[in-house]
């Protein structure tokens, strides 16, 4: 009796063990081709809407910067060769989870470039119209210190109708991503800096 | 009368094809099939699973205590799932995400509980490979097959290429989750004017 229910113990924790091992080798393995993969079919849509007018691969032409221990990542556009604008992510809650937004901001004259939503989990049909360019074309070329709010919370942003929530997430993410910004600013151009006199 | 290799092999392309024959595996049959790479993407991984995890679990066999198999068969087939998961993801990312959850799905997917628990474990390494293969190559025909029709009367076209003539008006229901109850239905119905045993 005993024998028979150590045998069983035995073989299931082994082949769980022998399956655990096999996977995460499996994840070791392709988990620098998965974000690769995500980079370019996530974030490369996005990217080409915030940074229109870049000439450049700006998946390439990314930097990791630490900020309280966090990394971001940190895209550039450049256009004629030349700096104009960056592109990062931030996150905001909206009515069915957090909404991933690519936030796009014109160095020169401290407007946003372009916002695109990369994730969300809002009503289709209803929420979900956040990712329609004639909701994020309304953050296009507003001055990084605007109020964006929705016009519900005295801010400047209209909401879609029937969405108000979702289009607060999306505001929420773009407030967080100005205040982020004005914070990694000056290590962004140093970085920067820095990496054309490499060259 | 025991069968052959090549026969166990074919008898997953006509006499048990799922989902026609053995009616398992229905979810993803209904929920995938609106496009033809789709249907073509979810019967390749599927196939992928079963053939590991027949072999696998028939050699095992001997070892796996019977009050347990259970458990250990889905240890074995999850495992596979997820290696399929990441590989899809790694290589073929824009069908991955077509897929979407239906790929993890594939666990609980009866077709490979069935094939396990029916045949790899009774049956030696190389018949299992055989049967596993040959099933989930007649489920991936079926998938296409179904998809097939489905892409072709929902949206004029096949594997993307428009092949209906320029004044066709798609069919919008057969895109839809009804289109592929009655896709399926009318199908079964027309395998089943034919005997099993040709």
């Amino acid at each position: 009796m005993i024998k028979e229910y150590l045998k069983m113990i035995i073989v299931l924790t082994l082949i769980a063990t022998v399956c655990g091992f096999l996977l995460s080798a499996v994840k070791t393995f392709t988990f620098e081709r998965i974000e690769e993969q995500i980079l370019v079919n996530v974030k490369g849509p996005a990217l080409k809407n915030v940074l229109n007018q870049a000439t450049n691969n700006p998946i390439n032409d990314r930097l990791e910067i630490e900020l309280d221990g966090i990394s971001h990542t940190v895209f550039i556009g450049k256009k004629d060769d030349r700096l104009y604008a960056i592109a990062f992510e931030s996150t905001g809650a909206g009515f069915g989870g957090d909404i991933g937004v690519m936030i796009g901001i014109d160095i020169r004259k401290s407007t946003l470039s372009g916002i695109g939503i990369l994730t969300h989990q809002e009503t289709p049909g209803l929420g979900s119209r956040i990712s329609e360019t004639s909701f994020t074309d309304k953050f296009k070329g507003r001055s990084v210190n605007d109020n964006f709010k929705v016009k519900k919370d005295e801010g400047a942003i209209d909401a879609i109708s029937g969405a108000t929530n979702s289009s607060r997430g999306v505001c929420l993410a773009t407030e967080k991503g100005v205040v982020l910004y004005s914070k990694l600013k000056a290590e962004i151009l140093k970085k920067i800096k820095k990496r054309s006199n490499k060259k | 009368m025991k069968k052959s290799l090549f026969q166990e092999f074919f008898k997953g392309f006509w006499e048990i094809l799922p989902p026609f024959r053995l009616v398992l595996g229905l979810c993803p049959t209904l929920a995938v099939t609106t496009l033809a790479e789709n249907g073509l993407g979810m019967g390749i991984a599927t196939t992928f699973v079963l053939f590991f995890s027949n072999i696998l679990i028939a050699s095992l066999k001997s070892v796996i205590p019977k009050k347990v198999r259970i458990a250990a068969f889905v240890i074995i087939i999850a495992t596979f799932v997820v290696v399929v998961e990441l590989v899809m993801k790694a290589y073929f990312f824009p069908i991955s995400q077509k897929l979407g959850l239906f790929i993890p799905l594939i666990v609980v997917n009866c077709i490979i509980l069935g094939r396990a628990e029916a045949f790899a474990s009774k049956n030696s390494v190389l018949r299992s490979a055989a049967d596993g293969l040959g099933v989930g190559l007649g489920f991936t025909m079926s998938l296409v097959l179904i998809s097939s029709i489905r892409e072709l009367l929902g949206q004029g076209t096949i594997f993307g290429f428009g092949v209906m003539w320029s004044g066709f008006e798609p069919f919008g229901f057969m895109a839809q989750a009804p289109g592929a109850f009655v896709s399926l239905g009318m199908i079964l119905a027309l395998i089943n004017l034919v005997p099993k045993k040709l």
